[in-house]
């Protein structure tokens, strides 16, 4: 089937437009289609990635108008210091430009964040060896420490005063790391 | 070259090993996302950056092996012709976005192609690994411990708060992706498919056609995976997939006895009238293919049909696609001449049946 516009190339876009109850069918090739604003470069592509830019440029509206305007002027500036990337860039290419983006931007993220994964924001999961730092120190420490409440709630004490002397050692090596750190 | 032989080269050696649950599942993938920490993500890196991240594996890690991964061979994408990325891309080793990138993007494939860790994708690195059947704990238990074998020569980008830190914001966290692919006809057949995915969405898994993002289910194969990679632990991802792909499991075991059931006739008449295209048609479009496939598998698993391996659904999956097609054929073929072409390398795998 041909074009019904330009009559030249081939119909690769068919639509039905409902207008006062009639019913009228269009059939135009892809240029025409854009042309006539029947589509969109976009519509062609239209992936999840789309659907979350859409919902980082979601802004939620101030009370005031006065704070309304700083919060303009924050995201204004508020660019990445390690790779140049500006909150506004990242919002409309829903993409980070470097792992510093993740703090540049922080605050901004949480809504985000909870909207993509279910009201998560922060990570429960792997922690790497090298690059955890202190995080396996002190998730091993927490877990400890509701491990010693339990156990007093049972008053097996002398299985917290275990407990108790491991939570110290930990400390002190904690301690050891930061000051090694700082 | 003949197509024994073509095919021994063409399908991973995993792929040919059967593993549990094999008559209805018939992958498990699991995918990390990890970054270098002071380079640039590859979505806006410069073309000198993105050299180092490859260099390094150049150097680092070729030929390397890791447990019964053994020798890491490197592909860079600039050195491939567009029919060979893609029937990389059709042996699932690559991704499609991949292939678009930067001239510094590549993959290591391990030797038995279980492995491809490919590099300045959307992150600097994806490592991918694959499973025959359903083995999602030991998919993770071995993705974890091939991304400590890397971890101990990279800085990875980290951060306590959000974890792996990756270009897009949905990988965050784990940067896992864990994947399923099933073999739903019964399902599929029946709609009920349809009405389990809202339930399925709701627990944070997806439901997807078999490539991935956007794609239908094509040959009612589809692809379950999390959707969700921030606070939960790897294992409990794991875990709460592991527990939907069962109860899939379950139905379409169910599914598929009451069609026998109720329709077993008709049934039967599907699966054979499929057989009898693969077998006998001359031209076939790779939609119709993937159905009379599919058919054809659900009647080797159903006993209809003895004297077919029940690979062969997996097999010519992949040899059927337009890449791969191609390679065979060793010319650039317009896509009728694919449908010819795919109707008579379908008749040919089906003699060679036939002979033994």
């Amino acid at each position: 089937m041909e074009c019904q516009r330009c009559h030249n190339r081939p119909a690769t876009v068919h639509l039905t437009q409902l207008m006062n109850g009639e019913k009228t069918e269009v059939h135009v090739c892809e240029k025409c289609a854009k042309e006539k604003g029947y589509m969109h470069d976009h519509e062609e592509s239209f992936t999840l990635n789309d659907l979350l830019t859409g919902l980082f440029n979601y802004e939620p509206k101030q009370s005031f108008n006065g704070q309304q305007m700083d919060a303009q002027q924050q995201k204004e500036q508020l660019k990445c210091p390690t790779c140049g990337l500006t909150f506004q860039e990242f919002a409309r290419a829903g993409k980070f430009g470097c792992a510093k983006c993740y703090e540049t931007f922080d605050e901004r993220l949480n809504p985000i964040l909870r909207r993509v994964h279910s009201e998560n924001t922060r990570h429960d999961g792997k922690i790497p060896r090298r690059e955890g730092g202190n995080l396996h120190l002190r998730r091993q420490m927490d877990q400890y420490k509701s491990e010693l409440v339990r156990l007093i709630e049972q008053e097996e004490f002398e299985e917290a005063a275990k407990i108790r002397d491991e939570i110290r050692s930990l400390d002190d090596q904690l301690q050891q790391r930061e000051e090694g750190e700082s | 070259m003949s197509l024994q032989q073509f095919m021994n080269e063409a399908i991973s050696p995993w792929m040919k090993q059967d593993g549990p649950d094999s008559d209805i599942v018939l992958s498990s993938r699991i995918r990390l996302a990890r970054n270098f920490s002071s380079i640039p993500f590859p979505t806006i890196s410069s073309e000198d950056n993105l050299e180092k991240v490859l260099n390094f594996f150049n150097g680092e890690f070729r030929n390397e092996s890791f447990r019964d991964y053994k020798n890491f061979e490197i592909v860079k994408m600039n050195d491939l012709q567009p029919i060979e990325k893609r029937v990389l891309v059709e042996k699932h080793l690559i991704s499609p976005h991949l292939t678009n990138n930067s001239v510094h993007s590549a993959s290591l494939i391990s030797q038995n192609e279980q492995v491809s860790i490919m590099i300045n994708e959307e992150d600097h690195i994806r490592i991918q690994l694959y499973f025959p059947g359903f083995q999602l704990d030991r998919a993770l238990e071995q993705a974890s411990q091939l991304d400590d074998w890397l971890e101990e020569k990279i800085d990875y980008a980290f951060d306590e708060k959000r974890g792996y830190l990756t270009a897009c914001p949905t990988n965050v966290g784990t940067g896992m992706r864990a994947s399923v692919m099933m073999h739903l006809p019964a399902l599929a057949m029946t709609q009920q498919i349809n009405r389990m995915t809202p339930a399925i969405n709701q627990l944070g898994l997806v439901v997807r056609g078999i490539y991935g993002e956007g794609s239908e289910a094509v040959g009612s194969i589809f692809q379950i995976s999390n959707q969700i990679t921030l606070g939960k632990s790897e294992e409990d991802i794991v875990e709460d997939l592991h527990s939907v792909v069962k109860q899939l499991i379950d139905q379409e075991r169910r599914a598929r006895q009451a069609l026998m059931h109720r329709s077993g006739i008709q049934l039967e008449d599907r699966i054979f009238r499929s057989y009898g295209v693969l077998k006998y048609g001359r031209i076939i479009e790779s939609k119709e293919a993937a159905k009379c496939l599919s058919d054809l598998r659900l009647g080797i698993d159903l006993g209809f049909i003895d004297h077919v391996p029940k690979t062969i659904l997996n097999e010519l999956m992949v040899l059927t696609q337009p890449g791969f097609l191609q390679q065979y054929a060793k010319e650039t073929l317009s896509p009728s001449e694919r449908d010819i072409r795919r109707a008579s390398l379908i008749r040919e795998r089906l003699q060679l049946e036939n002979k033994e």
